[in-house]
């Protein structure tokens, strides 16, 4: 049905925090087989001058897929997300996300387009404490298959 | 231990690393994300929606990915940067051994700051199943 593009640039009201747990944080480690020390042990962490446990990288989409999420499903927008694909993912770490962060996450549409049939969204989320130090921003391509008008 | 950026060149090779896939790591990963999609765990549902079986996650895929990575500096503070692209799924059957993804790197540049580029292939059954996969790395 093709996205709105008048909406990129379009950004979303802040996520209620999310408070980095020590053992969410040992529980994704595990679940993705990162047996690094620093993700597990706080003294191993604070050997490397880390407060407490250190999440590993793609964490923070965990955390960001909240934010993500509110671009993709606003009604304005016209996504259909029945036949959303993931497409590409990028990070840019100011530094990694520690147990203890309390982080808000802010969605921004960045593109729309559409290739060969397919919507195509690009969506940016910026991860701040709730104290306002930047932490990561997390940049979403998300593509609908076949929804898009022919042109 | 670490390695230094006097370490590497243009060239240096990442050890590779072959991550087993089962439906237990999916469950295991969706639970730890948050992901429920049912084309993760769900055959019949997969399979209505045009798959060929139950998929892995990407973000699990990128997740082995960045093992390789963080693996090889030791400390996950030092990745900067990290980019994927999801050109094939990773199809995972209902059986003892699910499937397998390997993950390879190599330093393509050195940049300023030292920060080094390095280029990941990851192949399941031999078919790249991540395209344009960059790290960058800051080192000591």
């Amino acid at each position: 049905m093709g996205l709105n593009a008048a909406l990129v640039g379009r950004s979303y009201p802040p996520t209620a925090p999310y408070l980095v747990g020590r053992e969410k944080v040992r529980e994704f480690a595990t679940a993705v087989g990162d047996a690094n020390p620093v993700c597990h042990d706080v003294a191993a962490a604070q050997a490397l001058g880390y407060p407490d446990v250190v999440a590993p990288p793609t964490f923070a989409f965990v955390v960001a897929y909240a934010g993500s999420s509110k671009a993709a499903l606003d009604p304005d927008l016209g996504l259909d997300y029945s036949r959303v694909v993931h497409g590409e993912q990028r990070f840019v770490f100011q530094r990694p996300i520690v147990a203890g962060d309390s982080l808000i996450a802010t969605a921004t549409i960045e593109a729309v387009r559409a290739v060969a049939g397919n919507d195509i969204l690009t969506t940016r989320v910026d991860l701040d404490t709730e104290a306002g130090e930047h932490v990561a921003t997390s940049f979403t391509v998300i593509v609908a298959r076949g929804t898009a008008e022919e042109s | 231990m670490a390695i230094a950026y006097s370490d590497v060149a243009v060239g240096t090779a990442l050890p590779t690393q072959t991550f087993p896939v089962t439906r237990f790591h999916l469950v295991r990963y969706a639970g730890a994300s948050g992901d429920f999609n049912p084309i993760h765990w769900n055959e019949k549902f997969a399979t209505s929606v045009g798959l060929p079986d139950v998929i892995a996650h990407g973000m699990f895929t990128m997740a082995e990915a960045a093992r390789v990575v963080t693996g090889w500096v030791g400390d996950p503070g030092a990745l900067k940067e990290f980019s994927v692209r999801f050109t094939r799924p990773v199809p995972v059957p209902n059986d003892d051994h699910g499937s397998q993804i390997e993950v390879s790197g190599e330093v393509t540049e050195l940049l300023d700051d030292r920060r080094v580029k390095i280029m990941l292939t990851a192949t399941h059954a031999n078919q790249k199943v991540l395209g344009n996969a960059v790290a960058i790395v800051q080192l000591p």
